[in-house]
């Protein structure tokens, strides 16, 4: 459970970025891959505890779930996958070692208090 | 009046500072010619037996280290440098996986120049350890047969984060009925075109297999070093 560390990291950086701009702040949106290791209700569970005493206590983690992506060398083009249990195109079955997208763990939007 | 909340878009990747420190420790290793392999498994797979196994066979032919990490005790430590090779712990206190300023902090007074091969054995545990960069070479995966078939299906994101894998303890399989064509087809369902060893460091079977793709991997580092 590495969820908290990743948690208190997220809130330092989003700390910092506030600080700098001198605004608080009403979340933090973050894109979150299938394939980053980092489990969702752990660290939604997590926050609360990492925002205490700090510029975003009382914040809220918005997570944008981020699908695997690979690319098909048959077909071609990028696939969406279905299963984390089976790399292959969902279509023509062939094996799909790259992947494209699903690493993700970035912050990509800070929402400013009004 | 304008309900839509004020946004600030930014792009910022939460594991930047790992990352940048894991880039910093592979230029590291690529300047001095030098291999690094991890090894990722979950607790008791056998990475500490192998590993030891290992280093003592290669020893005599190759400049080898390893580092070692773990929660508590420097057990590790003691039984991988009965190989004769320099091995340092790394004791990671409550932390459940190494991150990359822990391999760089222990290897502050190692001159990488001298060594051919280093070893990093994270903390056993398949969830954790795959988020986390080391700068290493190659990440091996390794899945005891006591453990099960399905743990590639299971654990997907740290077999799918390695570059080979190894089938641990084979003495035992035909004990434990491990299904070793499920398990092949397991490993390649979610990493296709994976490298999969299999081995017993009790009773050296499969071991040269090992070493010959270590030392294949070694010679194409050394290749890339020179141009």
């Amino acid at each position: 459970m590495h969820e908290l560390s990743i948690a208190m990291s997220i809130v330092d950086m989003a700390q910092e970025e506030a600080e700098r701009r001198s605004m608080h702040l009403n979340a933090v949106h973050l894109e979150l891959g299938a394939l980053s290791g980092v489990v969702k209700d752990a660290l939604l569970f997590s926050w609360e505890v990492a925002c205490n005493g700090t510029l975003l206590e009382g914040s809220r983690l918005v997570v944008k779930d981020i699908s695997i992506e690979v690319y098909c060398p048959i077909c071609q083009m990028p696939k969406t996958l279905p299963s984390m249990q089976w790399f292959c195109c969902p279509d023509c079955g062939a094996p799909t070692p790259e992947v494209i997208h699903g690493k993700e763990l970035t912050i990509t939007a800070l929402e400013l208090r009004q | 009046m304008n309900l839509e909340p004020r946004m600030l878009e930014v792009r910022r990747n939460v594991l930047k500072q790992n990352d940048v420190i894991a880039r910093a420790l592979r230029d590291r290793f690529r300047a001095q010619g030098t291999l690094a392999v991890s090894l990722v498994s979950s607790p008791g797979a056998g990475k500490t037996t192998f590993l030891e196994k290992t280093l003592t066979l290669l020893k005599p032919h190759y400049r080898v280290a390893a580092l070692v990490g773990d929660l508590a005790t420097e057990n590790d430590a003691l039984r991988l440098a009965r190989s004769g090779a320099p091995v340092r712990q790394i004791t990671t206190g409550t932390l459940c996986h190494l991150e990359a300023a822990m391999v760089e902090h222990a290897l502050e007074d190692w001159d990488l120049g001298q060594l051919d091969i280093l070893f990093i054995e994270n903390v056993g545990n398949l969830v954790c350890p795959a988020s986390y960069d080391l700068g290493e070479d190659l990440r091996m995966v390794l899945l005891s047969v006591t453990e099960g078939e399905d743990k590639p299906l299971k654990y997907p994101t740290i077999f799918n984060s390695a570059d080979a894998a190894v089938i641990t303890k084979i003495d035992l399989a035909a004990a434990v009925e491990f299904d070793e064509p499920t398990a092949h087809a397991n490993i390649q369902a979610v990493r296709p075109g994976m490298q999969v060893l299999k081995v017993s460091a009790k009773t050296n079977e499969g071991m040269d297999d090992c070493l010959q793709f270590l030392t294949k991997a070694l010679t194409e580092r050394l290749q890339k070093t020179q141009v």
